[in-house]
This record gives C-alpha cells, sequence and structure tokens, in this order.
C-alpha cells in the first residue's frame, strides 16, 4: 500500500436542500492510494451520499449544503466540475438500468470514450479489451432487453474500468445478482485491483459476499456517522456490526453458538482465513447436542402447478414443465440463477402472463380464467422492481392505494396504512415524497402497500434487496407471525441467508425447469445443485467442513433449527 | 430569458425520455374526433408538462421527434407539415418555463392561468398558422380544408394539453419538498 | 398494446441496402422524399413509385412486414382524397386553368376530369414516399441513426436526444404494460367492464406513474452520463459511425441525379410543379 492520501474527508458534513438535518454528520477520512475499502451501513445511513459527494453529483447535481472539507487528490472537490471529477472517479451506479445509457452493450462500453473524442477505429479496439476484461465480447451488439440482471452488471463495468480513473466506487454491485454471479463480481473487481492498483470502493449490504475476496478496510457508517473504520478480522470479531444492525458472516454466529469467543487472532474476517483449530471441539459438541427435528406437512394444498410452460414471443420457452404443490401455511424459496424464470413464474401465477400449456390450481380450483383483480383478492405480489409498483407521490396515499381501490371505508384505511408502515419501519417518513427515499426505503414501501391489503397468498419477489439487516428482521418476523395464521408465503430470492433461515423447503430453478424441490438445507449443499441453478454454498457448510464436522446438510440444518428454537424462546 | 436556452445534459435526457412517451401516447392513447384526420391527442398534455419543466428547446424536440417518430412507425414516413407544427407548439409551450413556481411545489390559480394562456397561444400559432400555411406549401392541400383541419386541431390540443398538462403539473407540484421539510417524526 | 417493439424489428438480412452506412441511407431517404414531396408530375412520380419499390425487392422486405403502415396508408390517403373533394371540388380547374365537366353531382358539386386528375397525382404522390420510409425504417440500424443524424450537421445533443427515444421507447411500452399489471393487481378495474369514464381516469392512474418514473429517471440517468462526461466537449465520436464504401458513394449519386431530374423538370419542363396534360 502506498502512503498518498488519495480521499480526505476532514469535519465533513452535508444536508439536502430539503432534509431538516445533515445526512452526513462530520465525517473524517483518509483514503490511501491502492486501498480496497468496503462500506456498510444500515439503509438510509448516507452510504450513497458518501459516494455521491466522491463522484462530484454533490454537490453539482445534488443541491444542498456542504461544510467542512473533502479533498480528491489534494484538490477540493467544491472547486472542480463533475467533468474534472469523473477522470478520478470512476461509479457504478446503484441503479443498473439508469446506467446503461447506449442502444448496445458495445456502444454503452464506448460511451466515455465517445464522449471524449475518441476515433472509431481506436475505440473500437479499447471496448473489445474491456469487454473481454468481463468476459461480455460475444455479446457486445445486445440491447438491454436481450441481457440478464448479471450481464448488465458486467456492462456496467466495462463501461466504467475503460476510462483509465484512479478510484473506482461501486455502489451495491451485488444487488439483484445471483449469488454465483455476485461472487463473480467480487473476484472481477477483485482481480481489476490487483492488476491495476487502483482505489477501490465498495458500498454493499451483503457483507460476508462482499467479503469473499480481500478487504483492507471496512467503514461503518450509521446515520450519517462513521462508527467504526477497521480491518474485517477486528470489524467481524466486534460487537459493533450486530449493534449497527448490520449481519454478521454466518459462520460468526454459528461459532458464537458454539460458545466461542471470536477473536480477531482467529482471522474471521473471511471465511477463507479463518482459524477454527481452538473451536474445534465447542463446535462439534454444540452440533451434537442439538435434537433433530421432524416436520409434517399435513395441510392441505393451496397452490399447486401442474406441467405448466410458458413463453414470452412464442418461441424460447421461459418456463418448461413446471410441477409443484404449495401446501396452507407453507413458507416456500423459489430460487436460481439471473434469468432462470423467477419473476414469470410469479407473473403467471397473477395472472398477467397466461400459461401456455398445463394448469394452475387454486384450493384444487384451475384458475385460468380468473382476471388479475380476481387473482388479487387472494394472491398478493411484491414486484421486483419498486418502482413498477409505484404510482402515488406520496407514501401514505401510495399505501392506501389498494384499499382506496377495493373501497374499503377511509376510517378503516388509516388504521390499516398506519400499521403496515409501522412493520415496514417507515412511520417516520410517512408524510414524506417518494422521491426523497433511499432504494431500500421505496422497496418497503411496496412490501407496505400489499401488506395492508391482507392477502392470503403473499409473494415477495426480492423482498430484501437493498435492506439492512434491522428492517429485514423486521419485516421476515412479521412475516412469520402472519405465516402462523395460516397465510401462504412463497419468497424470490438471491439471498441464501433468508432461504435457509426462513423457508424450510426451496424450489429451484434452473433455464426455465425445475431441478430441485427439497429443504433448503439440502439444495445449498449439494453439489450438482448449486452448480447448476448458480447457487453458492453456504459458510456454514464451508464451516462444518473447516471443523471435520461429517455430514454437512445436517450441520446447516441443525444450525437452523437452533436458531429457531432460539428465536421461539 | 437566456435560461430558457440552456441546454445540459438533464434536459437532453429530459427530451430523450419525453419523446418516447410522445410516441407511445401519440401511438396509442387518443381518442377520435368528428373531423377526419384530427384526434383528441393526450400526447400535448405530456408536451406541455415536459416543456413547463424543461423549457421551449426540450418542448420543441420531444414534439418533434415524437411525432415524426410515431408517424414513421405507422405510416412509414412523416407527414412533415404537422411535425414541425407539433415542434412550434412545443417550443412556445416552454414559455411557461420558470414563469410559474411549480418546481418550489406551488401551482395555484395564477400559475394555472399563466400555463394555459401560453398553452393555448403555442396551440393556435401552430395549428392555425403554421401547418396549414405548411400543408399549402409542400402539399398544395385545398386551402380551406388545411384551416378547418387547423382550427379543430387547435381546439381539441388546447383542451388535452389544458387539462392534462395543467392536472400533471399540479401534481408535480405536490411531491416538491421545500426546503428543510422533511425530518422524520 | 403489443410489448414486442417493433421498433427493433428491423431485419438483420444481409443485402446492398442493408450494408449502406446509416449516413447514406439517411440522406437518400431525405432527397428522395424531397423529390416526391416537391413534384406533382404523375410521370415524375410514377418513375420514383417504380424506383422505390425495385428498391424494397432489393431489401428483402416482406410483406407481412409492412401490411399494417400499409393499410394505415391507405386508409389515410383514402379518407383524404374523400374529404378534399368535399371541401374543394374546384381545386383541379383553379390548378390547371381549364374545366372539362364528367358529371353534375349533389348539391352543385361537379366532378371534373381536372379534379381527378389532381387527386389521382396527389394519391400517387402520398403514397410513393411510403416505400422509402419503409426502407429506411427496417434496414437501418437504430444505433447508427443518431450518429448519421449528427453527420449531417444536426448537433450532437440534439441527435443523443433521438438515440435516447429510441433507446427507451421499448422499455416505455412494457413499462406501461407492468404498472398496469401492477395497478390492476391493487384491484384496478381496466377491462371493458368499467365505464367510459372511468377507464379514462383510470388509464390516467396508469400514466401518471410512468411520467413520474420518468421523471425520476431522467436525474438518475442523467447523472449517469454527467459521471461519464457527456457534454463536455463541443463535438463527439460514434462507436457505430462506419466508413463510406464505394456503394455509399454510388447511392448518394443516384438520388442526387433522381433529385436533380425532377427538379430540372419542374423548373424547365414543366414550368411550375404541377404537370398539366389539359393544355
Ligand atoms: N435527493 C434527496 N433529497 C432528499 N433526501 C435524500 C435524497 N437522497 C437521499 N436522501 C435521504 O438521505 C438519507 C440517506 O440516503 P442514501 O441514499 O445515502 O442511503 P443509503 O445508505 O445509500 O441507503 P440504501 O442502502 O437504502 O441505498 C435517506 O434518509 C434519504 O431519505
Ligand atoms: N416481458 C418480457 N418479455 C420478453 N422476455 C422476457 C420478459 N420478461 C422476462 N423475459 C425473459 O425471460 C427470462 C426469465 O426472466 P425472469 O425475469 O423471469 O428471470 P428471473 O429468474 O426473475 O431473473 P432475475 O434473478 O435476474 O430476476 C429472461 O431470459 C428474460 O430475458
Ligand atoms: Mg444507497
Ligand atoms: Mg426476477
Amino acid at each position: 500500500m502506498d502512503e498518498r492520501v488519495v480521499i480526505e474527508f476532514q469535519d465533513f458534513s452535508f444536508q439536502y436542500f430539503s432534509q431538516a438535518e445533515p445526512t452526513l454528520n462530520r465525517i473524517n477520512l483518509k483514503i490511501y492510494r491502492g486501498e480496497k475499502i468496503l462500506i456498510v451501513g444500515p439503509s438510509g445511513s448516507g452510504k450513497s451520499t458518501l459516494g455521491h459527494c466522491l463522484n462530484g453529483l454533490i454537490p453539482f447535481a445534488y443541491k444542498g449544503d456542504m461544510r467542512g472539507s473533502l479533498k480528491i487528490n489534494g484538490v477540493e472537490t467544491r472547486e472542480q466540475n463533475i467533468f474534472k471529477l469523473s477522470k478520478m472517479v470512476g461509479t457504478v451506479l446503484q441503479d443498473t438500468d439508469a446506467q446503461f445509457v447506449g442502444l448496445t452493450a458495445g456502444e454503452d462500453i464506448a460511451f466515455a470514450l465517445e464522449n471524449d473524442n475518441v476515433p472509431t477505429a481506436e475505440m473500437r479496439e479499447r471496448v473489445k479489451k474491456a469487454a473481454a476484461m468481463v468476459d461480455m465480447q460475444n455479446l457486445l451488439g445486445s440491447s438491454p432487453f436481450e441481457l440478464s440482471g448479471g450481464q448488465k452488471q458486467r456492462v456496467s463495468l466495462a463501461g466504467v474500468m475503460i476510462d483509465d480513473v484512479d478510484i473506482l466506487l461501486f455502489d451495491e454491485p451485488l444487488a439483484n445478482l445471483d449469488p454465483a454471479t455476485g461472487k463473480a463480481a467480487i473476484e472481477i473487481i477483485d482481480e481489476l485491483h490487483k492488476k491495476s492498483q487502483k482505489t477501490i470502493i465498495i458500498i454493499e449490504h451483503r457483507l460476508e459476499d462482499a467479503l469473499h475476496r480481500g478487504i483492507d478496510r471496512v467503514i461503518l457508517i450509521n446515520d450519517g456517522r462513521i462508527i467504526a473504520d477497521k480491518n474485517p478480522h477486528d470489524l467481524v470479531s466486534s460487537p459493533l456490526l450486530t449493534e449497527n444492525g448490520i449481519r454478521e458472516p454466518l459462520y460468526v454466529t454459528a461459532l458464537k453458538y458454539a460458545g466461542v469467543k471470536v477473536a480477531s487472532d482467529m482471522r474471521p474476517g473471511h471465511i477463507a482465513t479463518l482459524q477454527v483449530d481452538r473451536a474445534r471441539e465447542a463446535l462439534a459438541a454444540w452440533y451434537n447436542a442439538i435434537p433433530l427435528e421432524r416436520r409434517e406437512y399435513a395441510k392441505p394444498s393451496v397452490l399447486k402447478m401442474e406441467n405448466v410452460s410458458f413463453s414470452y414471443d412464442g418461441l424460447r420457452p421461459v418456463l418448461n414443465d413446471i410441477n409443484f404443490d404449495i401446501r396452507e401455511g407453507e413458507m416456500v424459496s423459489i430460487v436460481g440463477r439471473n434469468g432462470a424464470g423467477k419473476s414469470t413464474l410469479s407473473k403467471l401465477l397473477c395472472g398477467f402472463e397466461k400459461e401456455d400449456r398445463g394448469a394452475i390450481f387454486y384450493k384444487g380450483e384451475n384458475i385460468r380464467e380468473k382476471s388479475i383483480k380476481e387473482r388479487a383478492e387472494i394472491i398478493g405480489l411484491v414486484m421486483q422492481n419498486p418502482n413498477q409498483m409505484i404510482s402515488k407521490p406520496m407514501i401514505r396515499d401510495e399505501v392506501a392505494l389498494g384499499l382506496r381501490l377495493r373501497n374499503i371505508p377511509e376510517e378503516q384505511i388509516t388504521g390499516r396504512v398506519e400499521k403496515a408502515l409501522n412493520i415496514c419501519g417507515l412511520s417516520p417518513f410517512k408524510d414524506w415524497p417518494i422521491s426523497a427515499l433511499s432504494f431500500g426505503q421505496k422497496k418497503r414501501v411496496t412490501i407496505a402497500s400489499i401488506l395492508a391489503l391482507e392477502p392470503k397468498i403473499l409473494i415477495l419477489d426480492e423482498p430484501t434487496a437493498g435492506q439492512d439487516f434491522r428492517h429485514y428482521t423486521e419485516i421476515m418476523e412479521f412475516l412469520v407471525e402472519i405465516n402462523k395464521l395460516d397465510v401462504t408465503i412463497i419468497l424470490i430470492t438471491h439471498d441464501m441467508h433468508l432461504m435457509l433461515e426462513y423457508t424450510p423447503r426451496a424450489i429451484v430453478l434452473s433455464g426455465g425447469r425445475m431441478i430441485a424441490d427439497t429443504t433448503a438445507s439440502m439444495a445449498l449443499t449439494d453439489s450438482r445443485v448449486i452448480e447448476e441453478a448458480n447457487l453458492k454454498e453456504t459458510s456454514l457448510f464451508q464451516l462444518s467442513r473447516l471443523s471435520g464436522i461429517e455430514g454437512g446438510a445436517r450441520f446447516v440444518q441443525g444450525f437452523i433449527d437452533y436458531e429457531r428454537r432460539l428465536k421461539a424462546r | 430569458m437566456k435560461d430558457h436556452f440552456k441546454v445540459n445534459t438533464r434536459t437532453i435526457v429530459a427530451t430523450g425520455l419525453g419523446a418516447a412517451i410522445f410516441t407511445l401516447l401519440f401511438m396509442y392513447v387518443k381518442v377520435p374526433s368528428p373531423v377526419p384526420e384530427t384526434s383528441f391527442q393526450t400526447a400535448y398534455g405530456l408536451s406541455a408538462f415536459f416543456a413547463t419543466l424543461f423549457g421551449p428547446i426540450a418542448g420543441a424536440l420531444i414534439a418533434f421527434i415524437g411525432h415524426a417518430l410515431s408517424d414513421a412507425l405507422q405510416y412509414g414516413s412523416p407527414w412533415w407539415s404537422w411535425v414541425i407544427a407539433s415542434g412550434v407548439s412545443g417550443f412556445i409551450f416552454g414559455f411557461a418555463y420558470k414563469r410559474t413556481k411549480v418546481e418550489e411545489g406551488e401551482f395555484k390559480t395564477r400559475d394555472i392561468v399563466t400555463f394555459n394562456v401560453i398553452q393555448a397561444i403555442g396551440n393556435v400559432v401552430a395549428w392555425v398558422v403554421v401547418a396549414p400555411v405548411l400543408d399549402i406549401l409542400i402539399y398544395q392541400e385545398p386551402v380551406n380544408l388545411v384551416f378547418t383541419q387547423g382550427i379543430t386541431a387547435a381546439i381539441m390540443n388546447t383542451i388535452s394539453a389544458g387539462v392534462i398538462g395543467t392536472l400533471l403539473l399540479i401534481a408535480y407540484a405536490a411531491t416538491r419538498a421545500k426546503k428543510g421539510s422533511l425530518s422524520k417524526g | 398494446m403489443n410489448a414486442k417493439m417493433k421498433l427493433f424489428s428491423y431485419n438483420t438480412a444481409d443485402t446492398p441496402v442493408h450494408r449502406l452506412s446509416g449516413l447514406t441511407k439517411l440522406i437518400c431517404f431525405l432527397l428522395l422524399t424531397f423529390a416526391v414531396m416537391f413534384s406533382y408530375d404523375i410521370r415524375v412520380i410514377f418513375a420514383v413509385m417504380i424506383f422505390s419499390v425495385a428498391i424494397l425487392r432489393l431489401s428483402q422486405i416482406r410483406f407481412s412486414q409492412i401490411r399494417a403502415m400499409i393499410v394505415y396508408v391507405l386508409v389515410f390517403v383514402v379518407a383524404n382524397a374523400i374529404i378534399s373533394f368535399f371541401f374543394s371540388p374546384e381545386e383541379g380547374v383553379k390548378i390547371y386553368g381549364s374545366r372539362h365537366n364528367i358529371v353534375n353531382l349533389y348539391g352543385g358539386y361537379k366532378l371534373t376530369w381536372e379534379q381527378i386528375f389532381y387527386q389521382i397525382t396527389k394519391f400517387f404522390k402520398y403514397f410513393s414516399v411510403i416505400p422509402f420510409g419503409i426502407i429506411f425504417l427496417l434496414t437501418t440500424n437504430p444505433s447508427e441513426f443518431a450518429s448519421s443524424l449528427n453527420r449531417i450537421g444536426v448537433n450532437y445533443k440534439a441527435a443523443f436526444a433521438v438515440a435516447l427515444t429510441l433507446r427507451y421507447f421499448p422499455d416505455m411500452q412494457r413499462e406501461y404494460h407492468d404498472i398496469s399489471q401492477a395497478q390492476q393487481a391493487r384491484g384496478l378495474e381496466l377491462s371493458h367492464k368499467a365505464k367510459f369514464a372511468d377507464r379514462f381516469k383510470n388509464s390516467l392512474l396508469i400514466l401518471i406513474p410512468l411520467i413520474f418514473l420518468s421523471l425520476e429517471r431522467v436525474e438518475t440517468i442523467s447523472n449517469a452520463m454527467d459521471l461519464r462526461g457527456f457534454s463536455k466537449n463541443d463535438t463527439r465520436t460514434w462507436y457505430t459511425s462506419r466508413k463510406f464504401a464505394r456503394a455509399d458513394y454510388v447511392a448518394l449519386a443516384v438520388s442526387a441525379l433522381i433529385t436533380i431530374g425532377t427538379v430540372y423538370v419542374s423548373v424547365f419542363v414543366n414550368h411550375g410543379r404541377f404537370y398539366n396534360p389539359f393544355v
């Protein structure tokens, strides 16, 4: 590492024009050339805002009150302009839809060069090279809607890397990526770091995934202040993460359950560096003491798909011969790689699209003829992209919309809206316009708006994308509560923790086919399924291997059972 | 006034997206009228709205590109006289830019009147003057026919821009948060 | 509404027309449309029309691809012909300066050979523009369109606005569709069962989110573009622009000749935009 400071915040504060209080508060932070930094913090804590200060969107695009000093390469940012800053800081924004401005992947990667008047021939060469770095060289002619979420993310990476900048900033690069692609993204960033010695800053909620490769320092932010600035080993072994509502890596939780005191000399920052020698016995003892549970579902079927196939264009099948039977009061995950057809499946269930072959049954009755609106009386869907659901400018009206459309009396509406907002942690913002919310907060608005409708079956597409652990837990615990009242819950997710923790059963899709319908712990320890569906084996499994415990699947199941009993107490 | 013609990235993006929505509305969201070859076009409500927020250049380009593109998609080739007239109407709508308090979160009677006077002038100039004159110059269409069509179009587009534009601006004003107004609690 | 994007169904066949650069096609399109718009000489119009249909064949465009457009245009031109007649039955007489009555119709309307000739000329004139538009639309890669506009002198920012329109139009179509479904899933009635006034109100319920969503997108997209240096220089280059080949020069020369020919005929043969067979 170099001793030269590239970024220096000194007593830096920022307050958005419309906010009553500063969003960033007296930040002091130095980042050195060639460092790799991870920024974590709860949703709405000011991470993206900090990023905006680095790339110049603040103060040049977002208005507000800026105090203190922020120097990049020794110059105050406020004395520069956004173009000069863009030569030093390359940004991959949180919203990939917005990042992709070209009509094709190639054009998008070339965008920065076009603006620099690079001659066309040279541009083609450089685009080819940058695309090869992210393995996209064969898809340069594809338009954005032909690419999966993960491929779009790769294009964004290439588009930023093509310009020779010193500092790369990634705002939630993993959101919406399937676990294996997420892992690959972290690896690509790491390779890039090793090869180019650029300074790298990653903002990410998925701490454990982001720690898949080495990180020099982790900065923990809460409420616009820096709470901690430590190396990963120190941070993970301190109580700060849980205190600030960030989820610690699962293997650390397991060690703690086993009564092991996690200290930084065990090098617990990354599973790859973890020293388990001291913990071996305690882990085995803890694991052997967990009684195995058997659960049977005797409840009647509520939602059933029989030989369902579907294609958007009549040519390429997106779903192929899907069969499953979900029983009343179950909690099920649907997982699988980007573009496997998970969201499409939810659209079929809600009647947005009609199956080409096969049939869907609700309590034994074929619902083919039921309209979207009729199905909506039973099934509530929280869509993947919150922007598609939001239609009112104000939060309160948005959550009330469905109730108003159903002509529910206004005095009942208020109560139900308040309750839903409460569960989703939105009470403090209830009179705000949606446009002042962070991404994670918007997603919660859509969850609240569906919860308020109290459906019998609830489908949530990526409910935890962009959520911090505290809100995530609050929402999930509420779902568990209503699940006990026989509300059936289907979660579509890329979050393997979520699936393990809350849904006993997992349906795994890959390339439009159902490749497994089994317990969550089985799915996550079966290497064939993991491989085929782009999942990632859980770190618990790795922990069991490291500490020489046989039967990884049972170890994982044991962990879940233990945790559930702990919560029930 | 200089401000009116300043073009930055935001103006360009607003133009691009605005024209995309304009095309969509122009092709699918219209109501036929009793006078042949004219219909009640909701798209002009949109161009009036965008022009008020982003200025005359954006207004002109949105309507010009949007109209040309939807003509091209439907008929294979744009009907240039009316495409140009659309552009002119969008341009004039743009003079409402910075003349109302909509960005500060207020769109009351005074602003509504200002906006509607401007959009009505825009529609009259575009449809009663520009479109018919161009029709005669380019296509040699009969004089009384083009003026009848022009007057009908002016009336209907004024209603469309008036009703839809005003509604959109009121809704937009409601989403503008005032300085320091957002606090948790 | 069809969620499939007509716009991008430009066919990727490999014909001499497809191989022309987008810039060439744009210039040829503008020249040839100008030619037929300018001339009211049915001989010239027929000549250009035969030429355009030949090019249509050459580009391997199938009838099924353009059927809808042809129907639209037919409806338009026929309607135009009928109302033109009722609004101005003497237009032909006025233009050609002579009168050859055929029959007297109801209400003092007279049908004249001049009027028929004027209207037939107009009919074919409008119809002959269409093939050029179709060829241009279906054989030009949308990516090349913006760079071509820029190279014929349109300011690059305006050209890029067009690129953005093409980029986001399919997104808007899909979003319109998605929002409408999401609203129905919250209890909105959009089917034909609803009353007209309700349907109008309800379609506003879809449009408003679409528009407001786009306003928000304007912010994020322009941020993303600023961060990558858009509009910092007075010019920009284009990844998709192509070098001219020999075929490009040939195509340009042919179109220029046709255009000059039309103007020549008007100025030196007809002494005006109209060809007058009645003298
Ligand atoms: N344009 C804006 N105007 C006003 N307030 C804003 C604006 N953008 C963000 N905020 C507020 O600033 C706070 C921090 O937002 P920011 O986007 O930085 O959060 P974040 O940590 O990135 O959250 P997430 O993890 O959900 O993306 C939030 O409370 C948000 O409401
Ligand atoms: N409206 C649509 N029209 C045409 N094709 C579509 C449409 N929506 C999705 N597809 C295609 O169908 C396939 C499945 O998409 P789907 O959104 O169901 O995937 P997913 O499993 O939800 O992926 P992700 O994890 O990335 O959200 C993809 O190849 C996608 O490109
Ligand atoms: Mg953020
Ligand atoms: Mg999905």
